[in-house]
């Protein structure tokens, strides 16, 4: 689960690292009067998801209240890089002398947290990274021992500082790893955390993603996984509250399946023989009547889909419950767009049989089963 | 032959009580596998599809020797359950569970390497070897005995791709499935290394999908290492629509790796061959046997 800045920034004051003053706004009259105890001049930041908000004019800049106005205006209910952006941050424009880059990340190949840490902190560390790799300070970090003080002392040296700035510094680096420790993140950044001319550190912008499979454990980040707008649209939301995950493409071949692996393979397949595929939508693993119901309701329900492919491979999902609940959602729907279905694998024979009796097209093949979708989706215009 | 397990391997099965344990032990037992314990906290004493189960780990250890694990675990008590297995001295954990938390799943692996025990998963369909040991969910039937080793990352992609091998009369050595989390085990690297000795395995198909960087470091160990069996790869995902990131963090650490391309050109730089359709492995495999 992705995090806004200002969702970000909340968990970094709770662990008393310096952000800029600020004040969440969702409406351009500017009513909140908190706004009235910010010093100007303001930065004004458009509350989105992806990366790179400053080059697409997600940020603005304002001197007054009135330029504040505007900004406010121009930003909300805009779209920068396809999101709609319906909440804006406004914050105390900060002057710095340096500008760095701290990072906690997952490692695939070292299985295990990675901090990063940069003295060329900015935009461009990405770019930094592969002119200047030297100047990218990683180190893995001992599941078993965590982050130690000493440890990010280290790395804090190596950026160039010492005495008093190399203990905060250090400091911050450390809470870091509480935060990912405390709340289950796969990825937490400051990037730009700033030296101040008065030799503080502020974290100017930050990105925390929270591990899906953790929110349990995390109640209140759960709840609001499922809001709105965060990172997916309602349909998206229905699927991923029952487990499915549901991605809107733009062709007219439905397909659902089971495993993320093989509905890849299957919308590359529907593309190799010319066709184009609708959506994404993965079942996941030992797939329920009620997932597969809801899974061909949201697919069937995309005016654009002219067949249904439905790809089975049974393992922990069995393959006449997956018949019944086919033929179970057609009746109760009486939807006439095509299904073709692919089934193999645990009770397959059982599976093949409902469908034939209720005469839906079954195949064995993946291959087969795409090209005669295909054919009918051509014969459907 | 084939690796890791085989006919003799004595399996104990954690949550055996569990809808999804109690069925795949069922159909693992069909198969043929050795299974002699289950485990699941609280139920000791009962007996599932006549396998005895235990309240711990331990007592199962001492009672009929179990030296290789498969966990049908809720994800939220895997980690606790992987842990117990590894200090009761299992050497092999099959991880079926999905959804475990990754900062529990970095802790179960640093666990494991410490005491030497190898993890399969988490969230892997299993390992078989056909014939003599299915240690998974996958369906038994699909899978021939044979000379070609497997090995993916995704569960049910395996399946399709093993059934079009056995279509086409290529029998499998050893199918394994190091499961689809970002933080996994056993890698696609240590099975080559496992199937490099393995005199049963002739050739071996690799299945990897977008994300990551597995591949890449992959095809990094083979340009690194001379080896000389033959490797097909499939790619899933060539199609697929570009993920919305998010922070510089993974750009950082992986540099411009996890495209279907990028994963391609790199298997294909070091010589291996990428089918572009699952069905098109058969053929290739052919060709380089058959030469």
């Amino acid at each position: 689960m992705k995090l806004y800045e200002y969702e970000a920034k909340y968990i970094l004051t709770k662990y008393g690292i310096l952000v800029p003053k600020g004040v969440l706004v969702n409406d351009h009259i500017l009513q909140n009067k908190s706004v009235n105890e910010l010093k100007l001049p303001f930065a004004i930041k458009s509350q989105i998801l992806v990366s790179g908000r400053l080059k697409a004019g997600g940020i603005l800049f304002s001197n007054s209240i009135k330029q504040t106005k505007e900004c406010l205006q121009k930003l909300l209910g805009s779209k920068i890089k396809n999101e709609i952006v319906d909440r804006v941050l406004i914050e105390e424009k900060i002057n710095f002398i340096k500008e760095l880059y701290f990072g906690i990340a997952i490692d695939r190949n070292q299985q295990s947290y990675v901090s990063i840490a940069s003295e060329m902190g900015g935009i461009d560390i990405e770019q930094t990274s592969i002119d200047f790799p030297k100047k990218i300070i990683k180190l893995t970090i001992n599941p078993k021992k965590g982050l130690q003080f000493s440890d990010a002392k280290k790395i804090c040296t190596k950026l160039g500082y010492a005495g008093i700035s190399l203990k905060s510094l250090a400091n911050i680096l450390v809470k870091l790893f509480q935060i990912v420790e405390d709340y289950d993140i796969e990825l937490v950044e400051i990037n730009p955390l700033v030296e101040t001319t008065n030799g503080n550190f502020v974290a100017l912008d930050s990105r925390i993603i929270i591990d899906d499979n953790a929110l349990y454990r995390h109640s209140e980040y759960r709840k609001k996984s499922f809001e709105l707008g965060r990172e997916l649209g309602s349909i998206e939301i229905e699927a991923k509250k029952v487990g499915l995950v549901y991605l809107k493409l733009d062709g007219e071949i439905g397909i659902i399946g089971n495993g993320a692996g093989l509905v890849l393979a299957t919308l590359d397949i529907v593309t190799y023989y010319g066709g184009k595929p609708a959506n994404f939508l993965d079942l996941g693993g030992g797939a329920s009547v009620e997932q597969i119901t809801l899974s061909m309701k949201i697919v069937l329900n995309d005016i654009q889909v002219k067949v249904l492919f439905v790809n089975i491979l049974g393992g922990l999902t069995r393959c006449d419950d997956v018949a019944n609940a086919i033929i179970a959602t057609i009746t109760e729907t009486k939807v006439t767009t095509p299904v073709i279905v692919r089934l193999l694998g645990t009770n397959e024979e059982q599976g093949r049989k409902i469908l034939i009796e209720n005469a839906v097209e079954v195949f064995n093949n993946m291959e087969d089963a795409a090209i005669r979708a295909i054919e009918i989706s051509r014969k459907q215009n | 032959m084939g690796i890791l397990i085989d006919g003799n391997t004595r399996v104990l099965v954690q949550g055996i009580t569990g809808v999804q344990g109690s069925l795949h032990t069922q159909f693992m037992l069909s198969y043929g596998t050795k299974i002699v314990a289950g485990v699941s906290p609280g139920k000791g004493g009962q007996m599932v599809q006549n396998i005895p189960v235990f309240n711990t780990v331990k007592e199962a250890k001492k009672k009929y020797l179990p030296n290789t694990s498969i966990l049908f675990v809720p994800a939220q008590f895997a980690a606790k359950a992987t842990r117990e297995a590894i200090d009761s001295g299992i050497k092999i954990i099959v991880i079926i569970t999905e959804h475990i938390p990754i900062r529990d799943t970095i802790q179960i692996i640093a666990h494991a390497s410490q005491n030497d025990a190898i993890v399969i998963g988490p969230n892997s369909p299993g390992i078989i070897n056909p014939k003599s040991c299915k240690l998974g969910i996958m369906p038994g039937h699909i899978f021939k005995l044979g000379n070609v080793g497997l090995i993916s990352r995704s569960g049910t992609l395996t399946y399709e791709i093993a059934y079009g091998l056995t279509q086409k009369n290529l029998g499998q050595s050893t199918c394994v499935g190091i499961g689809g989390d970002p933080i996994t085990g056993i890698s696609y690297i240590d099975c080559l290394k496992l199937f490099r000795d393995d005199t049963q395995t002739k050739a071996i198909v690799l299945i990897g999908e977008i994300g990551g960087n597995l591949e890449e470091k992959t095809a990094d160990f083979l340009k690194n290492n001379s080896y000389s069996k033959p490797i097909v790869a499939y790619i899933a995902g060539r199609t697929a629509p570009a993920e919305k990131r998010m922070g510089h963090a993974g750009a950082i650490i992986m540099g411009r790796t996890g495209t279907a391309e990028h994963k391609i050109k790199a298997f294909n730089d070091v010589g291996i061959q990428t089918a572009e359709k699952p069905g098109d492995i058969a053929k290739l495999l052919r060709q380089i046997i058959d030469k």
